[in-house]
């Protein structure tokens, strides 16, 4: 194939040798147009990477469902009336709906978003008191700079264990103390501290300073019943969470007499909703990446293709003397077209280099930041193929431009040029 | 070998039209050294490039070793230039940035003759013209003598059937012009069908046949007694 002929690579690479600085030059342009497309894309990847680092341990297919007042009189009740949740309606719905995969209850010391004092050895801290049970760790993961999350047999045998957070162990215990094991105080129950853990500073449901006590624990500290405040669930992935959202709404509704058209009784946070707008946010910012690089790429193909229309013209006589001794028009285009590839791959693979390097500076800078969503800048694979199929694939077609004014002169008339 | 039946040429000038060759009838035999004269503006190089297929012409026969040569696209054209004919330019012509050698070896590169027979036979050729040890040099490293001999080394690498020479001594002072031209009574001896277009008449005169080419026509034709060149090298 003429593709190995090694004479054809000598050829091209003497022509493109011949001139080095305006070879280099007409190059820059592609460069700079692949370091442009490979940083653009690069740092779209990175931001969403970024994203999906502050969702990390956090359900995207989830909701929040609590209770609220109605606004609706139904049924001989009042509007205004406060919807309080029992225990059983977590097994009621987790049995009618088979999409849900984890249903977490919990419950609130206090009014929703309240604060208690918590204490210990006289030193207080106003924090949110939550019953929880362990599976809510499947829906928000906390992340633990000591000890342990709530478990099963915490549950199971109401023991009086906490999780604390970061805040909260700060204002209770002095710098470096050990808190494990040890007890705090809330509404005179006794609580030992199994594990502390570290806001996430991204997503902040549950506050920074809170404490984690167990469903059962609770329950019978606090004289809570069959009450429940809250409900956090985790849709199966292929299920949209609209469409379980008003699965539970319709039974709880039924179950709690509220009008049917009573949209404020029942209180709602679509987690998926925020992922699908960053995911979409994140798609249109590498679609624009991919926009800006490729005109970037084309304009740094046209530069190539002008240095060789020049390179063409200078060439006329060398051309000429070619033809007269049997050079086919055909084998003149294909060293043009083959000239306009190399150069172009060449100076991709270049600005490649480069791009990648300056992400590799960029992410040892920035990409281990929590409070800017950005990790892992780096182009995809596939986003490297199509690039470089297309900037070659353009190579060819501006190549075209060069080859065929190089082969419109007659012999004739490129040999008397002088 | 050659044939030229009633050839006619003009060229477009504007509105106006130029007749260049006005009916030109003319054999060249196998073998043959054949100057052709003529003042600027007489047709000599129109008809040497109809002869090169660089041009066509407009009517009129031309016959190349039996093949008619007519209506030829760019690329047979190519083709045939490759297996027919070999180019001697006024200026050389040489490729820059090639060595002696790769530009005796480029004809044949056209004709797709593997790199190593393709270097073997160049380095030949360069040794006929006596310039193997300058086979490495680059064109800008040689004198003008040196040139032309390295293009005709080239001319006759691809062997060819004819040999056309555009002013050959054009560029050269009469010491090289000789030299030159006893180089190319040496290859017409070994049986090499040449022609030469020059307006020298000490150069004519070393061809064995002058042509006198006048306004477009053939006005004298007549065989010569060959004044060698070598006496004067």
């Amino acid at each position: 194939m003429w593709l190995f002929d090694r004479d054809l690579w000598i050829e091209i690479f003497h022509t493109l040798g011949k001139n080095m600085f305006r070879t280099f030059l007409t190059m820059l342009g592609v460069i700079f147009a692949m370091v442009i497309l490979v940083l653009l894309l690069g740092s779209a990847n990175g931001m969403s990477n970024g994203f999906n680092k502050i969702f990390a341990g956090t359900a995207s297919n989830s909701l929040f469902v609590w209770g609220q007042s109605t606004s609706e009189p139904y049924k001989g009740f009042e509007r205004g009336r406060r919807i309080r949740y029992k225990i059983e309606d977590a097994e009621i719905l987790k049995k009618q709906i088979p999409e849900i995969e984890v249903l977490a209850p919990r419950i609130e010391l206090g009014s929703h978003r309240s604060v208690v004092s918590v204490y210990r050895n006289g030193q207080t801290s106003g924090s949110a008191v939550y019953g929880d049970y362990p599976e809510i760790d499947e829906i928000t993961k906390k992340k633990l700079v000591e000890g342990r999350f709530l478990n099963q047999t915490d549950i199971e045998h109401s023991k009086k264990v906490c999780v604390i957070g970061e805040e909260t162990y700060k204002l209770l215990f002095d710098k470096g103390e050990n808190a494990i094991g040890q007890d705090i105080r809330i509404n005179g129950v006794y609580f030992a501290v199994v594990g502390i853990y570290k806001p996430n500073n991204n997503i902040n449901i549950d506050g920074e300073n809170a404490v984690f006590i167990p469903f059962t624990t609770f329950q019978k500290a606090f004289n809570s019943g069959d009450r429940m405040g809250w409900m956090a669930i985790a849709v199966e992935s292929k299920t949209p969470v609209p469409f379980v959202e008003k699965q539970i709404k319709d039974i709880l509704k039924h179950k709690y007499d509220i009008h049917p058209d009573d949209d404020r009784a029942i209180g709602s946070f679509d987690m998926s909703e925020i992922f699908n707008n960053i995911t979409s946010f994140t798609m249109v910012l590498q679609g624009f990446s991919f926009f800006v690089g490729i005109f970037t790429l084309l304009a740094g193909v046209i530069a190539i293709s002008n240095i060789l229309l020049i390179t063409v013209k200078e060439r006329t006589k060398e051309i000429g003397v070619r033809r007269a001794l049997g050079a086919t028009p055909k084998i003149v285009k294909r060293q043009i077209v083959v000239e306009a590839i190399v150069l172009t791959a060449f100076a991709g693979l270049v600005g490649f280099a480069i791009s990648v390097g300056i992400l590799a500076i960029m992410n040892s800078m920035w990409g281990s930041g929590d409070d800017f969503p950005f990790a892992n800048p780096m182009i995809s694979i596939p986003q490297f193929v199509i690039s470089f199929v297309l900037m070659v694939g353009l190579s060819v077609l501006i190549g075209l431009l060069p080859a065929n004014r190089a082969v419109k002169v007659r012999p004739i008339e490129a040999l008397r040029e002088e | 070998m050659i044939e030229i039946k009633d050839l006619h040429k003009s060229y477009k000038m504007g509105s106006n039209s130029l007749h260049v060759l006005k009916g030109i009838n003319f054999k060249v035999e196998d073998g043959e050294l054949v100057a052709i004269m003529g003042s600027s503006g007489s047709g000599k190089s129109t008809l040497l490039n109809i002869l090169g297929m660089l041009d066509g012409a407009d009517s009129g026969e031309y016959t190349l070793d039996g093949v008619p040569i007519k209506n030829l696209s760019e690329t047979k054209a190519a083709q045939y230039r490759n297996k027919f004919l070999g180019f001697i330019f006024q200026s050389f012509n040489l490729i820059n940035y090639k060595s002696a050698l790769e530009n005796v070896a480029l004809p044949l590169y056209y004709q797709k003759v593997p790199r190593k027979e393709r270097q073997e036979k160049a380095m030949q050729y360069l040794e006929k013209v006596g310039l193997k040890p300058w086979a490495h040099h680059l064109p800008s490293e040689l004198s003008g003598g040196q040139k032309q001999r390295v293009a005709i080394a080239r001319a006759m690498a691809a062997e060819p059937k004819v040999l056309l020479a555009d002013e050959p001594t054009g560029a050269l002072d009469s010491k090289t012009s000789y030299e030159v031209m006893d180089l190319i009574q040496q290859i017409n001896d070994e049986g090499n069908t040449i022609l030469v277009v020059t307006h020298e008449e000490d150069i004519a005169h070393m061809c064995k046949r002058i042509v006198h080419l006048k306004d477009g026509v053939i006005v004298e034709d007549k065989k010569i007694e060959q004044v060698r060149a070598g006496q004067y090298v």
